[in-house]
């Protein structure tokens, strides 16, 4: 074992005892210095890093600025990179998510930071049919190497227009890579490669997980953004969860292993391409697949891994695929109807039970 | 000025008039070729032309440097072969062959040459105009001193898109020259019926750039407000409106049955087509006599009746790209060539 695949083991180790409020009591020998942070602090310092190492690298969207992000992701970068580098727009998302495609054929490394996935929707002509497409239009002649950062998913009671899980929609687009990261470690490690990828990403930052809080090596730690990572290893049966969702599937695999039923959880975090490797690899292994989505169930991109299970593991099945997302409602904000409209632990651990008790 | 110096003058003035006037034709008579294939269904998808608005095409990207870009619709034909896309590489595209200058991959609304920085080709009414603004904002950052042209028509004035661009390259002082082709109709749906204030020019400069309307038939005219803007947006870095006023002779598209114009409108219109009234121009500037002028048009429809021969002969010749490459460039692949800047 190398010493970087060693030290990416320890932290996602560290990401998983974090997650799951337990430690794996593994040591191994030489731990790296390590920092108290959150997932809002390891975004912001992959945004410092890559503005310190890149010149091409800017960031810009609404209140990225002045207010430091609506999120705070980017507070205190416009005192350090100025006004040039940290550009707060108008609330016209089509023309600066397009001023980002332009500026990436260009040949700069352009962020845009658009304030929820719901808003984004107002550019997504810029997203698809400039974005996706005009590398394959133009027969390769033009690249978009354009990173895009949004928020997604419900849980704070912000009500419909403020919750909604739409990055299945985009990661059904040619053309885009489509990440999720669940941990501090992806948080810190995926904004890197990302804008090395000559081709756009799309990031999708869960708005439950900034306060996410852990420890993180004070030297960052690469991360690839290709495949899905097994976040906790079980036998009877995988979850397979992303972004919001990771952190109930855990949830889940504590309640289950209380009654002996050991689950394993796959984190998506590459949500396109998709690495079937990885699903299809742990579902071969439990035989049983609960996919949890907190978008709407109906063309889903459960829906989209469902079939992807049946297609290339029908006869590894011991039980159907169960599917857990959120009802087919505009998400509301009463904070009882917003759980109730959500994936719980408990939902997603009694679909587990159902595929492992009914078929076991 | 020195009998020398007003020679010289003249033969620049001349040439000028002679480039205007030859591209005008290539483009016409380009046109014209398009549409004759594609009722031979040799061209498919749709086809929009600009018969009528030469004009704009060449008075406008004639002004431009080769290092300035140009970001344009899905009615390009004439932007592209006036910026010089080899006209060969347009018509296999036209005919989707893999030698067009999209590798056959966008047909008739998606001409693309990186090389020329000539990037399309957009069908999504507006949709290019955020996209010249970031072109723009990238030589903003680096210091390049390129501007970058964005065409469009009077319809995308109405969309989101150009109200958003027009904002933010005025707020971030961006080098966007916005030329817009106003040939009065949105599709079928005419100027007034689309737009509560028909004044464009006054509504662009309200955004706190400087606005120009122009009449977009006459050719010379074009050219020295384009040049006029351009010199304005080099040395202000600020951006820059022109309203060109113009008119398409044909229908929206080949499917379009134009039931929306009156006959007269249109024939009036011809009155003003720009080819003949630049031709006029050399007898009544004295640059030609009439005999003359008659003997080049003569010589320029022949060179252009050639290179048009030529092209369609090469693009039917041309190889269709390998179904086996239909997801080469969807991203980039190991070994495909990244280009760093555009």
């Amino acid at each position: 074992m190398s010493r970087r695949t060693a030290t990416a083991d320890r932290a996602r180790e560290q990401a998983t005892e974090k997650a799951t409020g337990k430690t794996t009591g593994k040591t191994t020998g030489k731990v790296p210095p390590t920092v108290e942070t959150t997932y809002r602090e390891a975004m912001r310092a992959a945004h410092r890093e890559a503005l310190l190492r890149d010149p091409r690298v800017f960031l810009m969207g609404e209140d990225v600025g002045r207010y430091g992000g609506s999120f705070a992701v980017s507070l205190g970068l416009l005192e350090e990179f100025g006004e040039e580098r940290i550009r707060d727009t108008p609330l016209s998302e089509s023309a600066f998510t397009g001023a980002g495609v332009g500026a990436a054929m260009r040949g700069l490394r352009p962020i845009v930071e658009i304030m929820t996935v719901n808003f984004s929707l107002l550019a997504l002509d810029q997203i698809l049919d400039n974005a996706a497409t005009l590398r394959h239009m133009s027969g390769g002649q033009l690249s978009v190497p354009l990173v895009i950062r949004m928020t997604t998913g419900a849980g704070r009671q912000l009500a419909a227009q403020h919750s909604h899980s739409l990055e299945g929609w985009y990661a059904s687009i040619p053309g885009l890579r489509v990440l999720a990261p669940a941990t501090l470690e992806d948080a810190r490690g995926m904004l890197w490669p990302a804008l090395e990828d000559p081709d756009p990403v799309l990031i999708f930052e869960h708005g439950s997980l900034y306060n996410l809080s852990g420890t993180l090596p004070v030297e960052p730690t690469p991360v690839d953004i290709e495949r899905a990572a097994v976040r906790r290893p079980g036998t009877d049966v995988t979850l397979i969860a992303y972004a919001g969702g990771l952190g109930k599937a855990l949830a889940a695999a504590d309640l289950l292993a209380a009654e002996g039923i050991s689950a394993e959880v796959v984190d998506l975090r590459v949500l396109r391409p998709l690495d079937d490797a990885t699903i299809i690899g742990s579902v071969s292994r439990t035989h049983r697949a609960v996919v949890v989505d907190e978008a709407w169930r109906s063309g889903s991109l459960a829906a989209e891994v469902t079939a992807r299970i049946v297609e290339q593991a029908f006869y590894e099945l011991d039980a159907p695929v169960e599917r857990v997302c959120a009802a087919e409602v505009p998400i509301p904000y009463p904070h009882h109807l917003e759980e109730a409209a959500l994936p719980q632990p408990e939902g997603i651990a009694a679909a587990a039970r159902r595929a492992v008790g009914e078929h076991g | 000025m020195s009998a020398r110096d007003r020679e010289v003058e003249h033969d620049t003035h001349l040439d000028l008039l002679s480039w205007l006037l030859r591209q005008m034709i290539r483009i016409r008579r380009f046109e014209e070729k398009c549409a004759e294939l594609y009722s031979a269904t040799k061209i498919r998808g749709f086809l929009h032309l600009c018969i009528g608005e030469e004009a704009v095409a060449v008075g406008v990207v004639g002004a431009l440097d080769a290092h300035d870009a140009i970001v344009s619709t899905y009615r390009e034909h004439g932007h592209a072969l006036a910026r010089g896309v080899p006209m060969e590489s347009i018509m296999a595209e036209m005919f989707g062959r893999a030698t067009g200058c999209s590798g056959g991959r966008g047909g008739s609304m998606h001409l693309f040459d990186a090389s020329r920085r000539f990037y399309g080709g957009n069908a999504i009414v507006a949709g290019g105009l955020p996209v010249a603004v970031g072109l723009a904002l990238a030589d903003h950052l680096t210091g390049d001193k390129a501007v970058t042209a964005c065409l469009f028509g009077d319809g995308a004035f109405a969309e989101g898109e150009f109200h958003e661009s027009a904002n933010l390259a005025a707020l971030w002082h961006l080098p966007v020259l916005f030329c817009c082709e106003n040939n009065r109709y949105a599709m079928g749906t005419a100027l007034a019926r689309e737009h509560a204030e028909t004044d464009l020019t006054a509504r662009a400069a309200a955004y706190g750039m400087v606005a120009w309307s122009v009449d977009g038939m006459d050719v010379l005219a074009v050219r020295e407000a384009t040049d006029r803007a351009l010199a304005y947006v080099r040395s202000s870095g600020q951006p820059c409106f022109l309203e060109l006023r113009t008119y398409r002779f044909r229908s929206h598209s080949m499917y379009d049955p134009d039931r929306y114009r009156d006959k007269a409108e249109i024939e009036h219109w011809k009155q003003s087509d720009p080819i003949p009234a630049l031709a006029s121009r050399l007898v009544s500037e004295g640059l030609m006599t009439a005999a003359e002028v008659e003997e080049w048009l003569a010589e320029i429809e022949s060179e252009v009746a050639t290179e048009i021969d030529e092209a369609v002969a090469v693009a039917e010749a041309a190889p269709l790209e390998p179904v086996e490459d239909l997801t080469r460039f969807v991203t980039t692949a190991a070994g495909d060539p990244v280009r760093r800047t555009s």
